[in-house]
Parts: C-alpha cells; sequence; structure tokens
C-alpha cells in the first residue's frame, strides 16, 4: 500500500490539573492514507477531539503534555516542528472543521473579516497589497461550499447566520488552509439531522473533489458508514480496533465495537440493543491492561495485566484485544 | 444614523433618569434631621433670623411645594443660594468642578491604560513569574483604599525623593493661564503655556495615580481574565488551525474580544472616580468639587449637596452613553442584538 500521509505512532497526552494528572491519550496509534477517508468514533469523552488538537498543535500547553509519541505528517514529525514549518502546515496541508460553528467563529469580527484574512495567510503573500483579489476569493469559496448571497454573507457577524450557513463557513475557512488533510470533527452535530445530512455531503463532494483525505469524528455511526472508507473504534484514550467501513459494521471483534454497534437503533428494526453496562473510567487512575477490562464481559485475567497491542484478524482488520492474541 | 438614534434615545432617558435622581436627593436631603437654617446662621444667630431663613428657604411648606420651587429655579439654571458660601451654588461647582473634572480625567486616563496593558500582559504571560506580580499588585491595588496609596505616595514621592509636588494644582507664584476650560493642563495647552502645563501635570501626578489605583487593579484582573477565558475558546484554536499567524491572533482576534468587559466595568470605575475624588481632594489640598460636596453634605447644605449629586449623576450618565457606544461598536451582539428588540 502507498505510503502514509499520517501516522501517529503510540502518542500519549496527559493534562496536568489540579487533582493530579489525566492520562487521556494512551498510546494512540493512527494511520490515515493519501486520499482516504476515514472515520474515527467512540463515546464522548475518548479522546477523539484530543488526538485530533494534538495533530493541529492546537492543545492548550499547559495542561496539556505530550510525554511519548511522534505525529508523522509526510514523514515529519509535527510535534518537533519549528513554528515556521508548522505555520506552513497550518495553512496549506491540514486544517480543522470545529464541532460547534457557533464558538468556531469570533463573534466581535465579520466572516469577511475572518475568511479574508484566512486567505491572506494561507494563499497570499500576508500582506494586505490584494484587497480586491483577496474578496474575489473569499466570494468563490463561500460559492462553493453553496452559501447563497455571498457578497452579504461576507459583511455579516457570525450572529446573523444560521448554524447550517455558520458551519458552511467553517468549511470554507478549513477549505482555504488545506491541500492534504481535513479534519472534520463531528461536524453539524448542534445542528438539525436534516441540515447535517447536507453538511455531510457537501464535504464528502468536496474532499473528493480535491482528492482531499478526510478524517471524520463522530459519535454517531450512522454519519460515518456511508462517508468513509476505514473506521477506527477509540475507546478511553486508545485505539482498539480498525478495519474497513463496511467490514466492521459486518463483523465487529472488539467487544466494546460489537457493544457500539448494537447501541445505534436501525431502521431495519430490532430496535436499540444493551449497551455496554458503564461508563468511560476516569482518566486520573484509569483501569490498569486493557482500559476496557472492568466493562468488558469476556475479560480473561491477562485483560487486567497487559494492555493489547493490536492483533491482525484481516487484511485491513486490526484489534486491540487478547481475545484474537492466536488468531491464524 | 444608526449612533445618532442611540444617543438621541439615551439623552431623552437621561432627562427621566436626572428627574428621578433630583427628587430622590431632594427628598433625602429634606427629610435628614438637622435644622439647615440653625446650622446656615450658626448657633448664636437669633430665632427670628432663623425663622426668616426658614421662610426664605421655603422650609415650612410641604415637601411638594419645596420641590416645586426648587426645580422652577433649577431649571433656570439657578440652584439656590449656599448656606456655607453664600454664593449662587451655580457659581460654586462652576469654580470647583473643573478642578475635579480635571483630576478625574487624567485618573481616569492613567487607570484605562495601566489597566488594560497591566491585564494584557498577565494574559498574555498567564501563570508566570510576571503574571503572578501583576496579580499581587491588583489584589493591593483593590483592597487598599485610595487615601492609603494618596498618603504612602506623597510620603514617598513628596517628601523622601521629592520628585513630585503634594499641593495645590501649581507651584506658587506660577501664574495661572487665562482661563478658558478652568482645567489648567487644557488651558495652558491652549494658550500655548507649555511651562504651566508641565508644572500642573506635575502637581496632578501624585493625587491622580493614587485615585485611580483601585480602578486600575480592577481593569487588570477583568482584562486578564478575558484573555485567560478567550485564549482557550475554540475560535482562536480554529484561526490557528487556519494558519493565521499568532502575532495577528494576539492582537486583533484576542484582544478585541478581551477588551468588552473591560470596558463596561471601566464606565462604572471612572464614573465613581468623581465620588471616591474626595479624600484625595482633601489630602493634596486640590480645590474640587468632591470636597465641596462632601462639605455641604456635613453641614446641611441643603442646596450645594442636591447640585453637586446632580452634577455627578450627570456625569455618569455621560460616561456611561460614551462606554455603551464603545462596547457597542466593539461588539456585534450588543449592537445588532438591540436593534433586534426595536
Amino acid at each position: 500500500m502507498a505510503k502514509p500521509l499520517l501516522e501517529i505512532k503510540d502518542m500519549y497526552v496527559w493534562f496536568k490539573v489540579f487533582g493530579g494528572i489525566l492520562k487521556v491519550l494512551d498510546g494512540v496509534n493512527f494511520i490515515v492514507y493519501p486520499g482516504e477517508k476515514v472515520g474515527l468514533v467512540g463515546e464522548m469523552g475518548c479522546g477523539k477531539t484530543t488526538t485530533m488538537k494534538a495533530i493541529m498543535r492546537i492543545l492548550p500547553m499547559p495542561p496539556a503534555v505530550i510525554p511519548r509519541g511522534e505525529i508523522l505528517f509526510k514523514g515529519q514529525d509535527i510535534l518537533k516542528m519549528k513554528q515556521v514549518k508548522l505555520q506552513h502546515l497550518r495553512k496549506k496541508e491540514i486544517s480543522m472543521i470545529f464541532q460547534d460553528p457557533t464558538a468556531a467563529l469570533n463573534p466581535v469580527f465579520t466572516i469577511g473579516t475572518q475568511l479574508q484574512d484566512t486567505i491572506r495567510f494561507a494563499e497570499k503573500s500576508g500582506k494586505n497589497t490584494e484587497k480586491e483579489g483577496i474578496r474575489t476569493r473569499a466570494i468563490q469559496v463561500l460559492k462553493e461550499v453553496s452559501l447563497p448571497d455571498p457578497e452579504r454573507v461576507l459583511q455579516n457577524y457570525p450572529l446573523q447566520l444560521s448554524g447550517g450557513m455558520r458551519q458552511r463557513v467553517c468549511i470554507s475557512m478549513a477549505l482555504v488552509s488545506t491541500n492534504e488533510l481535513l479534519i472534520a470533527d463531528e461536524p453539524g452535530t448542534s445542528l438539525d439531522v436534516t441540515i447535517k445530512d447536507q453538511i455531510l455531503r457537501l464535504l464528502k463532494e468536496l474532499a473528493e473533489k480535491r482528492n482531499t483525505s478526510i478524517i471524520l469524528i463522530s459519535h454517531a455511526l450512522g454519519a460515518v458508514r456511508g462517508m468513509t472508507d476505514r473506521l477506527y473504534v477509540m475507546y478511553a484514550g486508545s485505539m482498539v480496533e480498525v478495519a474497513k467501513t463496511k467490514e466492521l459494521f459486518a463483523h465487529p471483534l472488539h467487544p466494546y465495537s460489537q457493544g457500539l454497534l448494537a447501541a445505534t437503533p436501525r431502521l431495519t428494526g430490532g430496535g436499540i440493543g444493551e449497551g455496554i453496562d458503564g461508563r468511560i473510567p476516569e482518566y486520573i487512575n484509569p483501569p490498569t491492561g486493557c482500559r476496557f477490562h472492568p466493562r468488558c464481559k469476556q475479560a480473561m485475567p491477562i485483560c487486567k495485566d497487559k494492555k493489547p497491542p493490536f492483533f491482525k484478524v484481516g487484511k485491513d482488520h486490526e484489534v486491540a484485544c487478547f481475545l484474537f492474541q492466536n488468531h491464524r | 444614523m444608526r449612533t445618532i438614534i442611540f444617543i438621541a434615545k439615551r439623552l431623552v432617558y437621561s432627562v427621566f433618569v436626572l428627574i428621578g435622581l433630583s427628587i430622590l436627593i431632594f427628598t433625602i436631603a429634606r427629610v435628614m434631621p438637622g435644622h439647615p437654617a440653625r446650622m446656615a446662621l450658626g448657633s448664636r444667630a437669633p430665632d427670628w433670623a432663623v425663622e426668616r431663613l426658614r421662610e426664605e428657604m421655603h422650609l415650612n411648606e410641604s415637601l411638594y411645594v419645596q420641590y416645586y420651587y426648587w426645580a422652577k429655579d433649577a431649571l433656570h439654571g439657578d440652584f439656590g443660594v449656599s448656606l456655607v458660601t453664600r454664593r449662587g451654588v451655580a457659581n460654586d461647582i462652576r469654580e470647583f468642578f473643573p478642578a475635579s473634572l480635571e483630576l478625574t480625567l487624567y485618573a481616569g486616563i492613567f487607570m484605562g491604560i495601566m489597566g488594560i496593558i497591566l491585564g494584557t500582559i498577565s494574559g498574555w504571560y498567564n501563570n508566570t513569574w510576571i503574571d503572578n506580580l501583576v496579580r499581587i499588585i491588583s489584589y493591593i491595588g483593590i483592597v487598599t483604599p485610595s487615601f492609603v496609596f494618596a498618603i504612602f505616595f506623597v510620603l514617598i514621592f513628596g517628601y523622601v525623593l521629592e520628585i513630585f509636588p503634594t499641593m495645590g494644582r501649581l507651584t506658587p507664584g506660577v501664574v495661572h493661564p487665562p482661563l478658558i476650560t478652568k482645567m489648567i493642563t487644557f488651558d495652558a495647552l491652549i494658550t500655548g503655556h507649555f511651562a504651566v502645563f508641565f508644572d500642573a501635570l506635575k502637581h496632578l501626578f501624585l493625587p491622580a495615580v493614587s485615585l485611580a489605583m483601585g480602578g486600575m487593579a480592577q481593569e487588570a484582573r477583568i482584562t486578564r481574565s478575558a484573555l485567560t477565558d478567550n485564549v482557550n475558546k475554540d475560535y482562536i484554536a480554529s484561526e490557528r488551525s487556519c494558519g493565521i499567524p499568532e502575532r495577528t491572533i494576539m492582537f486583533k482576534y484576542l484582544l478585541k474580544p478581551s477588551f468588552i468587559p473591560t470596558i463596561s466595568i471601566y464606565g462604572l470605575d471612572f464614573a465613581s472616580l468623581l465620588g471616591n475624588a474626595f479624600l484625595i481632594e482633601l489630602i493634596f489640598n486640590w480645590p474640587g468639587l468632591s470636597r465641596y460636596g462632601m462639605n455641604a453634605m456635613l453641614r446641611k447644605d441643603l442646596n450645594a449637596m442636591t447640585a453637586v449629586i446632580l452634577v455627578f449623576g450627570l456625569v455618569f450618565i455621560i460616561v456611561n452613553i460614551i462606554v455603551d457606544l464603545i462596547v457597542g461598536y466593539l461588539d456585534p451582539r450588543i449592537r445588532l442584538g438591540a436593534e433586534r428588540t426595536q
């Protein structure tokens, strides 16, 4: 297979807070290939957003620390990048769409100011000399995300737009500063279902047109199913299973993935499954070994002592669970 | 146009506020125990003289009638005669107010600029020793009354270091420039007497700084907390992830939203400077309105007291209109929100 575009290797992220150290990310391994659409699912609070913020290097540090791990983008470690390089990466290569478009737009500046600044720094020299060109480009980007009346939108403040429009603006800003990888952190979660669907379609369409890789984060499985090629399942700070999306939906292997899928309502009947007892563990004193073992019905003695590595169970299918250590 | 309508509206409201304030202060002044006429004339004045003064001042009438007489005169710009200085209150105010206003203006400028600078530094260097230092300074500034600063500064700068004068508005012997605004620094500037300007500025320094300390500390704290709050907002993370340089984020995208709460509080702090100036004016022998008003209150000088409080009220209103304009300019949520409800 092709060389990975992005590869996270055994990354740990801790938060030093008043009550102790929150050991949130616990050895994340994650790969995105060029042009690929990768999904990342997991419960709220399992570290999805933290992982993505680490990629963009926008975690607040302190309190966050990254004691171990690397994030390789085209072979270069993002965590070790100098400011100039990092800035280039953010301008041109990777961009992130945030969960809540209302919070992700600065409330006291017009859309025009924010979008045009993004364009100015990402595509132009950063000088203020090409005003007209920048404006034309801004209008063009807004048209690309199907916003009606872009001239007016440029003059509006975020509060004058609807949620869906704000989300589109966020996407347009991300598009400007991205060629390679777009991270979409639960886009449209705060919007109603039909708008959310439109937003997802738009993202997919734009990514395919530009051949951009996408990481789509969600805790709604339905959204990732139609959108992604490959799917990671995350639990309490590390990946527990990865497979082609279809494969994972058809044959989830990790007990957590099985529980997660069973908890999804289906139109085809059967109602909602049982779900999984318990909740995500606290991060100050997380369970030893596999972090899922206290909730796992098939837990074995070894799960308590050792953290399971990924075991290969199929062509693109890997599971971090000792149930599969002797597979093949 | 929108701004003009806003100002006009606020001015109309202000009229009602002033009427309300005048009724309130008029009533309070009249129902306070004590004999204004007796106090004005002294304990050895004969009873018939006191009685005549009471008659003159309509003090024997009912409260409504008293207010009617007062309001009628007030609308003609006549706020009665001060019982203490024996001169027209309007005259007294014209004489004493500019000194207070000048002091307050300089204190306000110092308070705003220093507060914002300290707060911004503190917010940017969050949780470093600089931040801790600023926070200690602000706590001291908030808990220490201004007169303590005043006495302290007089001691240090006036007597030990001898670099700033501690009394009055000008060095004795320096000729006051022609009276235009009656604020010496402005008069001196307008007429080109720069030596006088600097002399007046030197005299202003200690009183203005001691008066401003409390508000400055408040401004610094508010700015700091807004900055540390906003820096963790998603929109800053989003702007960073779009590759907007750190400098642009700091000076443009972070500062503007962070100044909004500071400026709202600044309005209140600025307006209260006038009232707080009393002790400062006393310590620095500053011929200001605050001191005049406090004396009037202590001596039951009804007319002076009412007029002074109305002047303070007017300043408060004007300052707040200005502050609301600035906040509205900075914050579209307020500007557009107000429009929507209209």
